[in-house]
């Protein structure tokens, strides 16, 4: 029997083969220096300094209680919230779902900047106006960004939305019937909310809980710019100061276990209680959601939703807008003393400013159609059991999920520094470390979308004769162009954020523009910081408007929770 | 020109350095070496100095030989030699020249074969001997001082800090910021001689004073600036100048303990993928031009001889300085780190 040679079986093997070794890499050098002493002979030495010594039990800790806090706090904001918007007739319902968002669209470090020109004790610029109003002393401060209270609540800033989201579509899908046979026995509004709408909603809130609590363990960038001033490290930045010189590469192995354990337990304990969501959603077919009328609270609520906003979106922005045209960033500008001294120094003096935007941008742009492609395949694979076997391959590419980002930069750092391909130094270590990150997100997204797509169509094409690879190039891939550029979407925007792999891979050839900002943060230069966060915002929200027109899906709303910055 | 060729022989002859240095013959910026720099078009240049400063003295040497990109790579000192270190350790070769406020960085470079000797007439003629390598591997660029700076819309002058013991007085507490050592070569270079004087001991106690720790010696400058904090414990003196200069309410406070010392050395590194360049840029720095430039335009003390002292700064021959000890800095570095980490917590 003649067939067209069907090149699925190799291309499973490959991919797999890649999977493999971008993960198993990184993990296994990992493992192997933080057993290793610094001889090189195996040893559990690192373990004991890890968890004797004061320099690293005290970040343990402190990260322990970040990350709780930021958890319970974004849980507190984004529940109400999310109830707000999904559930009741409050106004601006549709923008606030927006803006929060497009929130999440500023990297974490650049919203720890911007609260640091709003709230250091002294110069920030809500310090100054309670002075002025109250009329306190100078040194008198309302707010101390420099705390860990400080940054515990701007980590929560860009840590609510994930949450956010993920209870607002989890009460856009609960079921409305049951809302209605409760109301219908004769429970009052609030009962119903108490009784029905929150007890099906817990579960997506764990799940939340967990993801915000995951987050705020495994940033590096807020930390870096708020613990240190402050004169504490969290387990992050500790692991980053290893790097130091001179460098202990064993011992920051060893430090990264942690984070990558409690990671990978906190995952399944999120699969576990998104699991047990699927009770609500049994059989059928549902009504929409009934809203919930506000009444006189209409407005008082839509007023304290946009005061939530204001603390990652709307302050944080009219501080770097301020910074920007201002000479020093802690004094207000006008019209008589605005200055582009900032800007034509950024753009005209500082020499890393170019290079840098042409590394961040083909390094986005590339990873991005790398990522969505692999992503693409894999999903296919997975989706339409293409091959024995394919379910592993799903599980590969859901791993690095469990990678915090700095542990990856570490692990590709121990991997690629050394023959046989020694990437460090040039722009691939950062490409492989960025498709490693972004992977998962981008094959969940797409595997979704493959389940939208009916195989009958495929097996049209099969029927005819074209190979599989074919089949998808030709057929599947057109009805799946929306969720594949929301994809390549996603992925851009998340590279050009990318901070806590990239500081530890980066090479002054390789410099990408958080690495930059994050160099200009250490001198303190905040005008040029200014500049480039907005130009890095702006960037990223014309690409997203463009992906948005050329897709049509809303891109945002896709954007799937995990480490990042 | 016939007069100070006479007079460079007289200054070497007596330490022998024509004799036993490596040093090559000093060199000047000829039209060949302008050319083959021009060939390669660009030259990495690794500094600790302030962008404001760096930058603006890479685009004039730019603009004086169109042709030539200058791309700075400026980080803290002590970043800057980790930076080196790791990629050189991956076999990168990036750095064309380096320029580091920790001068105990440029000993283990040399002894490792790094750096590529190169002199210039300027160097070997303008440059005192103690201020260059004999064997003509690294030459100081510059000098500054790490200075203690008030705010004097915050601090009024009778009660401002007349040197280290005063910042002590818990007057000041959670009133100062301060830089790091594992990060800026300045404050390395500093947090050793203040040891030496005052020992550790006052180290611990400054670090209960809540100090406000940011990462370079060039910030302390900006967050007084900015009214963040009331003192700056230390910094790099040109900043502070330079922010007063420009209508800042700043006060540069020379301790009596006595004030830190920093020079700036800078080097050509051999496996430079822009040797000519390097070399180019090198040359015109330490020329009385480039020097100028720096002192024009940052106010810090020139190590040619050539250039006079910014007018309006205090000379510094009336400042009662610390000692300078590259090689002790070099020993003591990692203890540095250790202990200072182990009080400020960062």
């Amino acid at each position: 029997m003649k067939r067209t040679f069907d090149l699925s079986r190799p291309v499973l093997i490959a991919v797999a083969a890649l999977l493999a070794v971008m993960i198993v890499l990184p993990v296994g050098w990992l493992v192997v220096y933080a057993f290793s002493s610094k001889e090189g002979g195996a040893s559990l030495g690192n373990f004991a300094t890890l968890f004797t010594d004061p320099t690293f039990v005290d970040p343990l800790i402190t990260t322990l209680i970040i990350a709780v806090s930021v958890s319970l706090l974004c849980c507190a904001i984004a529940a109400p919230l999310g109830w707000l918007v999904a559930r009741t007739d409050m106004p601006l319902a549709r923008s606030v779902r927006t803006l929060v968002m497009a929130s999440l669209v500023t990297p974490p470090f650049v919203g720890a900047i911007a609260w640091e020109m709003l709230a250091a004790p002294n110069s920030g610029l809500l310090n100054q106006l309670w002075r002025s109003l109250t009329g306190m002393p100078a040194d008198e401060a309302l707010l101390d960004i420099y705390s860990l209270e400080g940054l515990i609540f701007v980590i929560a800033c860009y840590t609510f939305p994930y949450v956010f989201i993920l209870v607002a579509n989890a009460l856009d899908r609960m079921p409305g019937e049951l809302e209605d046979a409760s109301s219908m026995l004769g429970a009052k509004t609030w009962d119903t909310a108490r009784r029905i709408t929150v007890p099906l909603a817990l579960p997506t809130l764990l799940a939340g809980a967990l993801v915000a609590f995951l987050q705020a363990m495994n940033l590096f960038g807020s930390p870096a710019i708020l613990a240190i001033p402050a004169g504490f490290h969290t387990l992050t930045t500790r692991i980053w100061s290893l790097f130091q010189f001179p460098p202990k590469p064993e011992l920051a192995a060893a430090a990264s276990l942690p984070l990558l354990v409690l990671t990978v337990l906190l995952l399944r304990a999120q699969a576990m209680a998104l699991g047990r969501r699927g009770y609500a959603v049994l059989g059928g077919k549902y009504g929409e959601p009934r809203l919930i009328k506000l009444g006189a609270l209409k407005w008082p609520a839509a007023g304290l939703a946009l005061l939530v906003l204001a603390m990652p979106l709307f302050l944080p922005y009219a501080a770097l807008f301020n910074s920007a045209f201002s000479r020093v960033a802690s004094r207000v500008i006008s019209f008589e003393t605005a200055t582009l001294h900032n800007f034509r120094f950024t753009f005209f003096e500082l020499s890393s400013t170019m290079p840098a935007l042409k590394n961040t941008f083909l390094l986005a742009t590339s990873t991005a159609t790398v990522g969505a492609l692999l992503a693409l395949l894999i999903a296919y694979i997975v989706a339409r059991k293409a091959v024995a076997g394919h379910r592993v391959l799903g599980f590969l590419a859901t791993a690095p999920l469990a990678i915090p980002g700095i542990v990856l930069g570490v692990g590709l750092f121990l991997a690629y520094t050394r023959p046989p391909l020694t990437l460090y130094g040039t722009l691939w270590i950062l490409l492989i470390a960025f498709v490693t990150i972004e992977l998962p997100a981008a094959y969940q997204q797409l595997s979704s979308a493959f389940h939208a797509v009916h195989p009958e169509l495929e097996e049209a094409g099969r029927m005819l004769g074209a190979s599989r690879l074919r089949t998808l190039a030709d057929i599947t891939a057109p009805l799946l162009r929306s969720a594949v550029i929301a994809t390549w979407c996603f992925i851009f925007v998340a590279v050009i954020r990318e901070l806590s792999a990239a500081v530890i891979l980066f090479t002054s050839d390789t410099k990408v523009l958080s690495v930059l900002i994050f160099d200009l943060k250490e001198s303190g230069d905040v005008g040029a910081i200014a500049v480039l966060s907005l130009v890095m915002v702006a960037i990223t929200t014309v690409v997203v408007a463009a992906a948005n027109r050329l897709g049509g899906t809303r891109t945002a709303g896709r954007l799937h929770a995990r480490a990042a910055g | 020109m016939h007069r100070r060729t006479l007079l460079a022989s007289a200054a070497l002859l007596p330490f022998g350095a024509r004799v036993v240095s490596a040093a090559p013959p000093p060199e000047t910026i000829t039209p060949a070496l302008i050319e083959a720099a021009r060939k390669e078009g660009k030259v990495s240049y690794y500094t600790a100095m302030d962008l404001s400063v760096a930058e603006p003295m890479a685009r004039t040497f730019e603009a004086k030989f169109p042709g030539i990109t200058v791309r700075v790579e400026r980080s803290g000192a002590e970043r800057v030699f980790q930076r080196i270190g790791m990629e050189y350790q991956s076999k990168i070769y990036n750095c064309d020249v380096a320029n580091s406020s920790d001068a105990a960085h440029f000993l283990p470079w040399k002894r490792q074969g790094w750096l590529a000797p190169f002199v210039t007439v300027d160097m070997a003629e303008n440059v005192p001997a103690e201020q260059r390598d004999p064997d003509g591997t690294y030459v100081n660029q510059r000098t500054h001082l790490s200075t203690i700076a008030y705010n004097t819309s915050l601090v009024k002058p009778e009660d401002a800090p007349k040197g280290f013991a005063d910042l002590l007085d818990p007057k000041y507490a959670g009133k100062m910021v301060k830089g790091h050592p594992g990060y800026s070569g300045t404050i390395m270079t500093a947090t050793q001689q203040i040891v030496q004087v005052l020992g550790w001991g006052y180290f611990e106690k400054l670090a209960k004073q809540k100090v406000l720790q940011v990462q370079s010696a060039t910030e302390p400058p900006k967050k007084i600036e900015a009214g963040e904090r009331a003192i700056a414990v230390d910094g790099s003196d040109y900043l502070f100048w330079m922010a007063k200069e420009r209508g800042a309410p700043i006060q540069v406070v020379h301790a009596v303990e006595g004030t830190p010392m920093i020079s700036n050395p800078m080097a050509v590194f051999k496996a430079a993928p822009n040797p000519n360049a390097a070399r180019l840029l090198v040359a015109w720095i330490m020329s009385a031009e480039g020097q100028q430039f720096i002192v024009d335009l940052s106010g810090q003390y020139p190590a040619n001889k050539l250039v006079k002292a910014k007018a309006g700064r205090p000379a510094l021959a009336s400042i009662k300085t610390l000692p300078e000890d590259a090689a002790a800095v070099e020993k003591q570095a990692d203890e540095i780190k250790l202990k200072y980490a182990k009080f400020f917590k960062v």
